[in-house]
C-alpha cells in the first residue's frame, strides 16, 4: 500500500479500570495495527497514565487513529511523537542466553560491544540486560540465536519528545 | 454544609431528576430490585414497563431523537444488559444520546460467575460512547451526572452505568449537577473562524453548489434547522439530505432536492455527483450515500462540517474540514456571508438549476397505481397526504418500507422521523414509535413498518396497551423480507432463500389478542378510508396493509456504483461490479 509508515503516538490517559482495554478495543475493532505498546503510572498526583504505542498505516488511517483515539473519554492528550519534532525512542530488553565454551565467551564479548549488563549468571547461563532503540536490540538479539538464546522479554517502545517542552 | 445522605437506589433516583428526567423506560430484576422499590416511593419519575430490555433501549431512542432530550432505560444485570446492547449499539450509529443504567450483582460477587452475572462493562464498551462500573458509592452521584454531560456533549452517543446491588443499597452522599464537571472530556464546540472564513468563501465563489444536510443538523437543536433554512435561502443553493437528516430542511421547499444516498432521488444523486462545491453540514459520508468511494463526486471542492473530527477524512478526503457544532458554524457562516456582501453567481446558479430541473423532470419516484393492487408508494403518498402535520411522528423498521417511507413521507420539521439509519436495526420502529408517544401524548405517532421487521418486537404492544399509548402502526405486507427479495433479485439469480416469510400471523387477529385494533386493507379504493378510520381510534392499531409482493424500491444505486450510475425502475438492467457484490 502507499505511504504505509510507523508511527509512534503518545497519549496521556485517567488512570482508571478499563482504560486500556478502551484503547486497544479500538485498535481491533477498527482493524488497525499494533506494533508496540507500552503503559505505566506517570503521575500519581492527577491519576495518569502514560500509553506509548507505536502503529502503521498511510497518512489518512493514521489521521484516523488519532481522531479516533481522541475522541475516548478517559484520553486527555494524544501526540504523534514521530511527526512532532525530534524524539527519542528506547526500548529495554531482558535476554537470556545459555551456552558453554567459547559460545558463552563470543555472547559475553558482544554484550560488552552493545553495553549490555549481565544482570544474572549461572555456569551455563547469562541473562543480559540491554536499553537502546528497537533497531540495536533487534541486532543484539539476531547475534544471540546463533550463541544459545533461550528466552526474551521486551518492554516495547517508550518514547519521548526532545527539548523543554512537555506533552 | 452536610451534605446530603441517602441510599445509592435514592441518589440514582435523585440524579435524574435533578438532570429533568420525567420519564424512564424499563424492566425489573434481582439487581435493580433497590432502585424499583426506589422507584415505587416516589412520584417524579415515571416508568413505562417494555416487554424485552431491547423495547426499553429502542423506546428511550424515541424519546430522545423526537425530545432532543437523553432517552434513559433501567435494565437488570446480565441477560437485561445483554438485551439492551442492539439498542445502544444503534444509538451509537445513529449519535443518540441514550443512558442505560444495568443492574450489577454484588462488587464481592463480581468476577465469580454470579446468577445473572455478565461484564456489562467489558461487553458494552464498543457499542457505548462511555461507560461506567460504581464500586464505590462516593463516586455514584457524580457517575451519573458525567453519565448525562457525556451522552449530550459533543456528538451524542448512548452510556452505560453499571450499579451493583450492594451499592444501590449502601448510604452515601448526593451532589448536585452543579457540583460536578468532568475532568477532561471537552468537545470542541466553535468552527476554526479562518477556516470557516475559507469555507464561505468558495461558497460564494461556486458555480453548481450543492448543501448535503445530515444528521448532525437535528442533533444540534432547532436553532440548527433554522440557521440552514437561513443560510440556504440567503444562497439560494439546492439542500439535500441523508435518511438522518430528513426534516432540518422543508420537504416542501422547492430548494430541496429530496434524500440522496442509494435510494436517494435522481436529481439529488446527480446533483451530488457533478457538483463543484459540496458543502456537507453535519453528514459522515457515510457508505450509503457515496456508493463506490473512487467515483464520488469527482470533480468537486469539499466542505465539511462535523462535531467529531474523527468523521472528517474518515471516509472522503476532503478541502476545508470544520470540527464545530452545526448551529455554532452556521451561525459564524451566515455572518461571514453577511459581513462581506457576498452574493451567488446569478448566472451559473441558473444554469445549475436549470440542469437540476431536467434531473427532476425524470420524475424518478414515478410509480403507479393500476389494477386491484396496493402499490406500497401509494400506500405511503396516501398516508402522508392525510396524516401530515407538525404534529405527527413517523418511526420505521427497516427495509424496502423504510426506504418508500423516507422518500413518499415528507418531512417540514426536524424531530418528526425516527428511524435506524446506521445500524438498520429491524424491530426498531414499534419501541421508538413507544417512546415518541410517551414523549408527545396528543401527537399522531405511526411506525410504518414491514410484515418481517413487526415481528422482532412486536411483543411492545402490550407495553402499548397497558400505557395507552395509541401508536398506529402501518405494516405494508408484501410476505418477503422485501429489500433481502430485492437484492436476492439483483445479485443472486432470483434464488429468494429464506426471504418469504412463511406462516405469517393474522395481524388484525394479533392485535385484538394485544387488546389493540386490527384494520386490514387490500383495495387501492379503500387506502384513505383505512387511514381515516386509523387516526380516529385513540387507541394502538394495526394496519395490515396487503401490497404489490413484487415491487421493487427504486431508484437504486447499486452496491459498488456511482452516483450518476443509477437503476431508475426495473426496466435498467441491473449491472453489479464483483467487487460491488461483495458489499453490504
Amino acid at each position: 500500500m502507499d505511504g504505509v509508515r510507523s508511527h509512534t503516538i503518545a497519549l496521556l490517559v485517567d488512570n482508571e479500570a478499563g482504560v486500556l482495554a478502551r484503547v486497544i478495543g479500538l485498535f481491533s475493532g477498527r482493524g488497525y495495527n499494533i506494533e508496540s505498546l507500552t503503559v505505566a503510572q506517570v503521575d500519581g498526583s492527577r491519576n495518569l497514565s502514560r500509553i506509548t504505542v507505536v502503529t502503521s498505516g498511510t497518512e489518512m488511517v493514521i489521521e484516523q487513529i488519532k481522531a479516533q483515539i481522541d475522541r475516548l473519554v478517559p484520553v486527555h492528550k494524544v501526540t504523534d511523537l514521530t511527526i512532532g519534532g525530534p524524539s527519542l525512542e528506547r526500548e529495554l530488553a531482558l535476554i537470556k542466553v545459555a551456552s558453554t565454551g567459547e559460545k558463552r565467551v563470543e555472547a559475553l564479548r558482544l554484550a560488552d560491544a552493545f553495553r549490555a549488563r549481565v544482570v544474572d549468571s549461572t555456569s551455563q547461563s547469562f541473562v543480559f540486560e540491554l536499553t537502546g532503540s528497537t533497531t540495536k536490540i533487534d541486532a543484539f538479539i539476531d547475534l544471540m540465536k546463533g550463541l544459545g538464546l533461550v528466552e526474551l522479554s521486551r518492554t516495547g517502545v517508550v518514547a519521548i519528545a526532545r527539548g523543554a517542552e512537555p506533552l | 454544609m452536610a451534605q446530603l445522605q441517602m441510599t445509592g437506589a435514592e441518589i440514582v433516583l435523585k440524579a435524574l431528576a435533578d438532570q429533568g428526567v420525567d420519564t424512564i423506560f424499563g424492566y425489573p430484576g434481582g439487581a435493580v430490585l433497590p432502585i424499583y422499590d426506589a422507584l415505587f416511593k416516589q412520584n417524579n419519575i415515571r416508568h413505562v414497563l417494555v416487554r424485552h430490555e431491547q423495547g426499553a433501549a429502542h423506546a428511550a431512542e424515541g424519546y430522545a431523537r423526537s425530545t432532543g432530550k437523553p432517552g434513559v432505560l433501567l435494565v437488570t444485570s446480565g441477560p437485561g444488559a445483554t438485551n439492551a446492547v442492539t439498542g445502544l449499539t444503534d444509538a451509537l450509529m445513529d449519535s443518540i444520546p441514550i443512558v442505560c443504567l444495568t443492574g450489577q450483582v454484588a462488587t464481592h460477587l463480581i468476577g465469580n460467575d454470579a446468577f445473572q452475572e455478565a461484564d456489562t462493562v467489558g461487553i458494552t464498551r464498543p457499542c457505548t460512547k462511555h461507560n461506567w462500573l460504581v464500586k464505590d458509592i462516593n463516586d455514584l452521584a457524580r457517575v451519573m451526572h458525567e453519565a448525562f454531560y457525556v451522552c449530550k456533549a459533543g456528538r451524542p452517543g448512548p452510556v452505560v452505568v453499571d450499579l451493583p446491588k450492594d451499592i444501590q443499597l449502601q448510604t452515601g452522599p448526593y451532589v448536585p449537577p452543579t457540583q460536578v464537571q468532568h475532568k477532561s472530556y471537552r468537545p470542541q464546540i466553535k468552527g476554526d473562524l479562518n477556516k470557516i472564513r475559507e469555507a464561505v468563501e468558495l461558497i460564494a465563489n461556486a458555480k453548481r453548489p450543492i448543501f448535503y444536510t445530515g444528521g448532525g443538523v437535528i442533533n444540534s437543536g432547532p436553532a440548527a434547522s433554522q440557521l440552514l433554512r437561513e443560510f440556504a435561502r440567503l444562497t439560494g443553493y439546492p439542500v439535500t439530505s441523508t435518511l438522518m437528516g430528513l426534516g432540518a430542511f422543508p420537504a416542501s421547499d422547492g430548494q430541496f432536492l429530496g434524500m440522496l444516498g442509494m435510494h436517494g432521488t435522481y436529481e439529488a444523486n446527480n446533483a451530488m455527483h457533478d457538483c463543484d462545491v459540496m458543502i456537507n453540514i453535519g453528514a459522515r459520508f457515510d457508505d450509503r450515500i457515496t456508493g463506490r468511494v473512487t467515483a464520488f463526486s469527482p470533480g468537486s471542492k469539499k466542505i465539511h462540517v462535523d462535531i467529531d473530527p474523527s468523521s472528517i477524512n474518515k471516509n472522503i478526503r476532503v478541502d476545508i474540514g470544520i470540527v464545530g457544532d452545526v448551529a455554532h458554524v452556521l451561525e459564524d457562516m451566515i455572518k461571514v456571508w453577511k459581513s462581506k456582501v457576498y452574493r451567488p453567481d446569478k448566472e451559473a446558479l441558473g444554469e445549475w438549476w436549470k440542469q437540476i430541473e431536467t434531473w427532476r423532470g425524470r420524475n424518478c419516484l414515478r410509480y403507479r397505481q393500476t389494477g386491484d393492487i396496493i402499490k406500497p408508494q401509494y400506500a405511503l403518498q396516501r398516508l402522508f397526504e392525510l396524516t401530515k402535520g407538525p404534529n405527527t411522528y413517523i418511526t420505521t423498521e427497516v427495509g424496502q418500507h423504510q426506504m418508500w417511507a423516507a422518500q413518499f413521507y415528507g418531512f417540514d420539521e426536524p424531530n418528526r422521523w425516527m428511524t435506524s439509519g446506521g445500524l438498520g436495526t429491524m424491530g426498531y420502529g414499534l419501541p421508538a414509535a413507544i417512546g415518541v408517544q410517551v414523549a408527545h401524548p396528543d401527537a399522531l405517532v405511526i411506525d410504518v413498518a414491514g410484515e418481517a421487521s413487526i415481528l422482532m418486537n412486536i411483543q411492545e404492544m402490550s407495553t402499548a396497551v397497558q400505557h395507552r399509548l395509541p401508536v398506529k402502526i402501518f405494516i405494508l405486507n408484501n410476505e418477503y423480507m422485501g429489500m433481502v427479495r430485492q437484492w436476492q433479485e439483483l445479485l443472486h439469480g432470483g434464488r429468494y432463500s429464506e426471504s418469504y416469510m412463511n406462516s405469517l400471523p393474522d395481524f388484525v387477529k394479533l392485535a385484538e389478542a394485544f387488546g389493540a385494533v386490527g384494520l386490514r386493507v387490500s383495495d387501492p379504493t379503500k387506502v384513505d378510508d383505512t387511514i381515516r378510520e386509523m387516526v380516529d381510534i385513540k387507541r394502538p392499531v394495526i394496519v395490515d396493509c396487503l401490497v404489490d409482493k413484487n415491487e421493487n424500491c427504486f431508484p437504486m444505486v447499486p452496491s459498488g456504483a456511482a452516483h450518476n450510475e443509477m437503476l431508475l425502475g426495473p426496466e435498467d438492467q441491473a449491472n453489479v461490479s464483483e467487487a460491488g457484490a461483495a458489499l453490504v
